[in-house]
């Protein structure tokens, strides 16, 4: 029993995870019909901002209250920048190319950015007042991200059968803070009315006065911000960083974002905390060599029972 | 605007091409070293007259086992600095050429195609995670080039064929090695095991391991896995915890076991992990922090050597690179050595004879350890068990074959 609830525990912070990340792929995939490979890539370098933030604060700053939202802020708002910049050089010259061309695209990022981020190449600028902006690629080795919440045990049940953190607790109500903004945005706002029209047809939508463009730039660095967040929280959690961790978890966010539905905000979340769920049980209980498998082939069984994903809706194509 | 991308994509590449020429070192210069080659018509004997033999080298520098890469770089290049100031190789100069293979066996493969081929190197080194090397070797061997990995410890790779050699033990014996001493210096009865599933060289340690403690009487409470590059281990770490073992066998890489420990450390695990050579980075203890002190692995050699030879190399590793170097910058740098001594010993650069001097190395006096090749070409030797203390591995114990 106590193992089950801490399957369960471990279960729902990495599921967390997954559905931030999977609510950019969705949101870039409704209004674009777009897979954004590059997503996953986008929250590693948003960790880095991070990264770097919390080095610049030092051990002191980085830990206190204003010192992590500003690692947040620092992070979000420099990938919603890099989320603009992506969209408007890479993808918006071939927006009226065959999909094909942009999804290429997209893996190329990816790439550039996760080996890029490899190399061992840096700069230093003179600041006046004797002070020195140093900027640096991270380079190829992981890196331990600072504890910028230092963990205490907030609960222990039984014999340390079950042991909460704190960083754990407030991961999930940042998670579940975020998510709430972002419906907040999607369903209440002129933006996210802007948004939706957008992805149910975005040329019906230019015809009614909506700025199309602005709204999918805006989109992709609403995803990208969301992607940053969702990258801390995982450094929070799993304390180790790397230019690569972008490609794996970009990988189980797509498929979590595919099993929800691709296209459908509550569905990312849904399939994110299945995902979750499903690899925690199957290590936890079967063997740990078929968690990929057990996921991948869960995300087939879905796909067989319910094409459009567990809430999207299949459109019949029009010839 | 719609030129800007092209544009960044040109500067992307010059900075990869840019890359790429700092991995080689100075001595093989840009412009000789090709020019060499170039005049070489037939065979892969070098040519008379070219005062370089180039060697070959495959490496991580970058990936998931970049500092194993860059070690093993640098202690070839500082064995290489040394055998040319000390008047080179028959009045040659001795160059290596590094391709960078990101961690993937794959690239591995390519790369060793690319320096057999192209340029036309007389000698292989390299690589140390076992997956790589057995890439690489398939290509040497089918090539008919003599290559020397200086770490890598899966038995399949010297299997491979009569070219391939290495400076190291092999897995069984470290896996004969941490059994031997949980079960007698630690008295452990139970321990569970938790390896990785996409590395050749986790698997070979984990299976010797398994069947030596078990031999010795103890029990395994359970074999959990993880592949390379995850990050989150709780749920098999939730699951060897209700198995109540008094230690875990990890024999992974530096880049997993830290976080391993730490998360193990999270879940109310405190049992000692152990592993193999795979943790010797400086990064397992940035990585691991305090969470991997008191586990122990089992390693080549140690810094605590008091051998002037090794204090020697120590201290002029450190003046060419800073810090105290690892045992894969050990190996790399005996590697080098063993690959030079053979080329002195032996009549010309041909494979053949190349093949002939390495497989009579014997009582080489390398920096871990002393190098004699047994008849399958590995190397027989003795390894060390190094405790974690203090942010840094202390030397415990050594365990002979």
């Amino acid at each position: 029993m106590a193992q089950l609830l801490q399957h369960l525990i471990n279960g729902l912070a990495a599921g967390t995870i997954y559905a931030l990340v999977a609510l950019g792929y969705t949101m870039v995939y409704g209004v674009l019909k777009l897979i954004n490979f590059a997503h996953g890539d986008v929250m590693m370098v948003g960790v880095y901002m991070g990264y770097a933030t919390a080095i610049g604060l030092g051990r002191q700053a980085q830990s206190s209250l204003w010192g992590v939202a500003l690692i947040f802020a620092a992070a979000m708002l420099g990938c919603a920048l890099l989320g603009f910049f992506i969209e408007r050089f890479a993808y918006r010259p071939l927006r009226e190319k065959p999909r094909l061309t942009a999804l290429i695209t997209a893996i190329g990022i990816s790439f550039a950015l996760s080996y890029g981020f490899q190399l061992d190449l840096g700069f230093k600028l003179p600041l006046p007042g004797g002070y020195e902006l140093s900027l640096a690629l991270p380079g190829a080795s992981p890196r331990a991200f600072p504890e910028i919440i230092r963990p205490t045990e907030w609960l222990i049940i039984g014999d340390r059968d079950v042991v909460i953190w704190n960083w754990q607790v407030i991961s999930f109500l940042i998670a579940l803070g975020l998510m709430l903004v972002l419906q907040y945005l999607v369903y209440r706002t002129r933006f996210g009315r802007a948004m939706r029209a957008v992805s149910w047809d975005h040329r019906v939508a230019a015809l009614m006065g909506i700025p199309t463009d602005r709204v999918i730039a805006l989109t992709f660095m609403l995803s990208s911000a969301l992607a940053a967040g969702a990258g801390l929280l995982y450094a929070i959690k799993d304390t180790s960083v790397s230019p690569l961790m972008g490609l794996y978890v970009g990988l189980k966010a797509f498929v979590a974002a595919v099993i929800g539905g691709i296209g459908n905000v509550p569905g990312a979340v849904v399939g994110g905390l299945v995902l979750g769920l499903v690899e925690e049980f199957v290590v936890g209980y079967a063997a740990s060599t078929w968690r990929d498998a057990v996921a991948f082939g869960f995300l087939i069984l879905v796909l067989l029972v319910k094409p459009g994903g567990l809430f999207g809706r299949v459109a019949a194509e029009k010839v | 605007m719609r030129r800007l991308v092209p544009m960044l994509l040109a500067a992307l590449a010059a900075l990869a091409a840019g890359c790429e020429k700092k991995t080689q070192p100075a001595p093989s210069g840009e412009s000789g070293a090709p020019t060499a080659t170039a005049g070489q018509s037939a065979g892969s004997a070098a040519p008379e007259g070219s005062d370089t033999i180039l060697l070959g080298e495959v490496g991580a520098l970058t990936g998931g086992q970049a500092t194993f890469g860059i070690s093993t770089r640098n202690g070839v290049e500082l064995a290489l600095k040394e055998a040319n100031a000390a008047g080179g190789v028959k009045g040659k100069k001795v160059a290596v050429r590094v391709y960078d293979d990101q961690s993937k066996p794959e690239e591995a493969a390519l790369a060793v195609t690319r320096l057999i081929t192209q340029d036309k190197v007389v000698l292989i080194l390299g690589e140390v995670a076992s997956s790589s090397s057995l890439a690489m070797a398939e290509k040497a061997q089918a090539a008919n080039v003599p290559m020397i990995t200086p770490s890598s410890t899966n038995p399949a790779v010297t299997e491979k064929g009569e070219n391939i050699f290495r400076v190291c033990f092999i897995d069984p014996f470290q896996g004969f090695v941490m059994a031997k001493f949980a079960h007698d210096n630690l008295k452990m009865n139970k321990v569970a095991v938790l390896q990785d599933n996409k590395s050749a060289y986790s698997i070979g340690l984990a299976d010797v391991f398994t069947r030596k403690f078990t031999e010795m009487g103890g029990k395994i409470t359970g074999t959990e896995s993880y592949s390379q590059g995850d990050t989150d281990y709780r749920a098999q770490l939730t699951a060897i915890k209700k198995t109540q073992p008094d230690g875990i066998y990890v024999p992974g890489y530096y880049s997993e076991v830290g976080v391993i420990a730490r998360q193990a450390r999270e879940l109310g695990l405190k049992v000692p992990l152990m592993g193999g050579d795979g943790w010797d980075s400086e990064k397992l203890y940035e990585l691991g922090s305090s969470a991997i002190e008191g586990s122990y692995f089992s390693n080549h050699y140690s810094p605590d050597n008091p051998d002037p030879r090794v204090q020697k190399f120590i201290a002029d590793y450190k003046a060419a690179y800073g810090g105290v170097p690892d045992a894969l910058a050990a190996l790399g740098y005996d590697a080098a050595r063993v690959a030079v001594e053979a080329l002195k010993r032996a009549p010309d650069t041909s494979s053949a004879s190349l093949r002939e001097a390495i497989a009579q190395t014997k009582d080489f006096p390398g920096v871990a350890g002393t190098v004699s090749l047994d008849e399958k070409r590995n190397a027989v030797k003795s390894a060390v068990v190094l405790k974690v203390a203090d942010g840094k591995a202390t030397y415990v114990t050594t365990i002979s074959p």
